[in-house]
């Protein structure tokens, strides 16, 4: 009976750490945000990767998913007559849901692991210990213009995902499913309320938030080795995945349920 | 002077260090030998509080290093790191300036880079090497730019992590003698870990082997050869026979 417990209890007391040293973390890394000194190109460096080349990806995601997600709305709307409907309803597939979940999944695949690899890489080989011994705190120097740099850039790719997904649907709108271009545009354009678009956004801000902690976090624990490192990148992966999805639902209900 | 009175440190059942007591007088060149596992890079991390003892104490002019102003502690200190430690993603000057261009005391970028073209320099590196990347260069030029980045900010307190591991004889000729020159040049106090017998001649004003958790022996280099202790003369004629077990 012991030993049953004790088999039971100490993966979930390991698990209640883990969450209280990523809280920890995080709380770290906001705690050091406003305060001095700031890594201007440290952060730079972070927004040009993070933000400007997960774009393709993303970008792709988008276009793909919008024009998928118009030709499953057609066929079926057409059950019950409401083939009209895909404008709108393309629309607000994407702006609530599809293009910051599928964007910040892409960005976790694309980001999280460079992010984790390039840390973990750093600490195995005593560069996180070289940064303290330069008087250089490797929170803040590493994690905080990471972090900050995906939580900024997120909303904005999100941005461009949901034109571009919107985009998608028109396209497959227009060229496979007879729509007219400009009646498309109309019913898109009156549907969508700011909120649509503006709930979308908070969520890749939170997404990119979320990304850029996990592989941070996971980076600065990664064990010794090349399998330390690889293991490090694909917890961070994972954990960052699993943590969207999980935010994103809490997001929807606090932001549609009420 | 840094002082270590019963620093004890373990990482779970592995008690590394149990009670190391160590005297480093300002101005001289302390070399701590001992067999790989035996806690001297450990010992060097508790030092400089990058890992934190179990118990004992550390200090370094009769204060103790836990409670010290971190950044004013470590503005003291230069550190060599046995793989170089430089970081990838900047330049080779980069590196060597990464102290000068950050803190209060910040110097403009142009005269950092002069600086750290002068240290490269002073570790036999041209100034083409400067815009180059660490991983444009061999280990024995990564080995001295590390050198050149630890003695940047003209520290009082060098620490060299196995300064010749992976170099061929030559190269770590070179890099002995580079130490040497530079720790009496300026002055510093300078601590080593090794297990490069030549290392130890070359650089050593004070040698202290480190063995089961606590120093073996500790005196000059020059009463090294003929201590009469059996830990000491095993590690330094590297027999495979004697008190420190070949298979550990």
């Amino acid at each position: 009976m012991t030993a049953l417990l004790g088999a039971v209890g100490r993966p979930v007391l390991q698990a209640i750490a883990a969450v209280g040293r990523v809280v920890l973390f995080a709380a770290a890394v906001v705690g050091h945000i406003l305060r001095p000194p700031f890594y201007f190109r440290e952060f730079g460096v972070a927004l040009l990767q993070i933000g400007w080349f997960s774009l393709p990806v993303v970008g792709l995601t988008a276009i793909f998913t919008g024009g998928a997600l118009a030709l499953q709305i057609y066929a079926g709307g057409s059950r019950f007559n409401a083939e009209a409907v895909v404008p709108q309803i393309v629309a607000i597939g994407i702006t609530r849901e599809l293009g910051p979940v599928l964007g910040g999944l892409m960005v976790a695949a694309r980001v999280a692991s460079s992010i984790a690899a390039e840390i973990g890489t750093m600490k195995v080989t005593e560069q996180i210990d070289a940064l303290v011994t330069l008087s250089t705190n490797p929170l803040k120097y590493l994690a905080v213009p990471r972090v900050l740099a995906a939580t900024l850039a997120m909303p904005v790719l999100v941005a461009t995902g949901d034109a571009i997904g919107i985009m998608g649907g028109w396209l497959v709108g227009i060229t496979r499913l007879d729509f007219n271009s400009a009646a498309y545009l109309k019913n898109t354009l009156d549907f969508l309320e700011v909120w649509d678009v503006g709930s979308g956004l908070v969520k890749g801000a939170v997404f990119g938030f979320i990304v850029a902690l996990m592989g941070c976090y996971h980076g600065m624990h990664s064990a010794r080795g090349a399998q330390g490192v690889g293991a490090a990148t694909k917890a961070a992966v994972v954990s960052a995945s699993v943590l969207i999805l999980a935010a994103n639902y809490v997001l929807t209900e606090v932001f549609f349920t009420s | 002077m840094i002082e270590l009175r019963g620093v004890h440190k373990g990482f779970g059942e592995n008690r590394v260090l149990q009670g190391v007591d160590l005297t480093i007088a300002s101005g001289t060149s302390m070399v701590i030998i001992g067999g790989s596992g035996t806690g001297k890079s450990v010992l060097l991390k508790c030092i400089l509080g990058l890992v934190r003892p179990d118990a004992g104490s550390i200090t370094l002019d009769g204060q103790d290093v836990t409670t010290a102003d971190r950044d004013a502690f470590l503005a003291r200190f230069g550190m060599l790191f046995q793989g170089g430690a430089l970081f990838d993603s900047l330049r080779v000057w980069e590196n060597v300036a990464f102290r000068l261009v950050r803190g209060p005391k910040a110097l403009p970028k142009a005269q950092a880079r002069d600086l750290a073209v002068e240290k490269l320099r002073r570790v036999g590196l041209k100034p083409e090497v400067a815009d180059l990347y660490p991983a444009e260069l061999s280990g024995g030029m990564q080995k001295r730019v590390g050198l050149a980045r630890a003695i940047a900010a003209e520290p009082e307190i060098i620490f060299f992590d196995e300064p010749t591991t992976g170099l061929d004889p030559i190269m770590a000729g070179v890099i002995n003698e580079l130490i040497r020159e530079i720790v009496v040049e300026m002055g510093a106090t300078a601590m080593t870990i090794t297990h490069d017998m030549s290392s130890v001649r070359a650089i050593a004003d004070n040698v202290a082997m480190l063995h089961g958790g606590v120093i073996r022996w500790t005196g000059p280099v020059s009463e090294m050869d003929a201590t009469p202790d059996p830990y000491v003369q095993q590690f330094i004629h590297g027999r495979a026979d004697g008190p420190i077990e070949s298979v550990r």
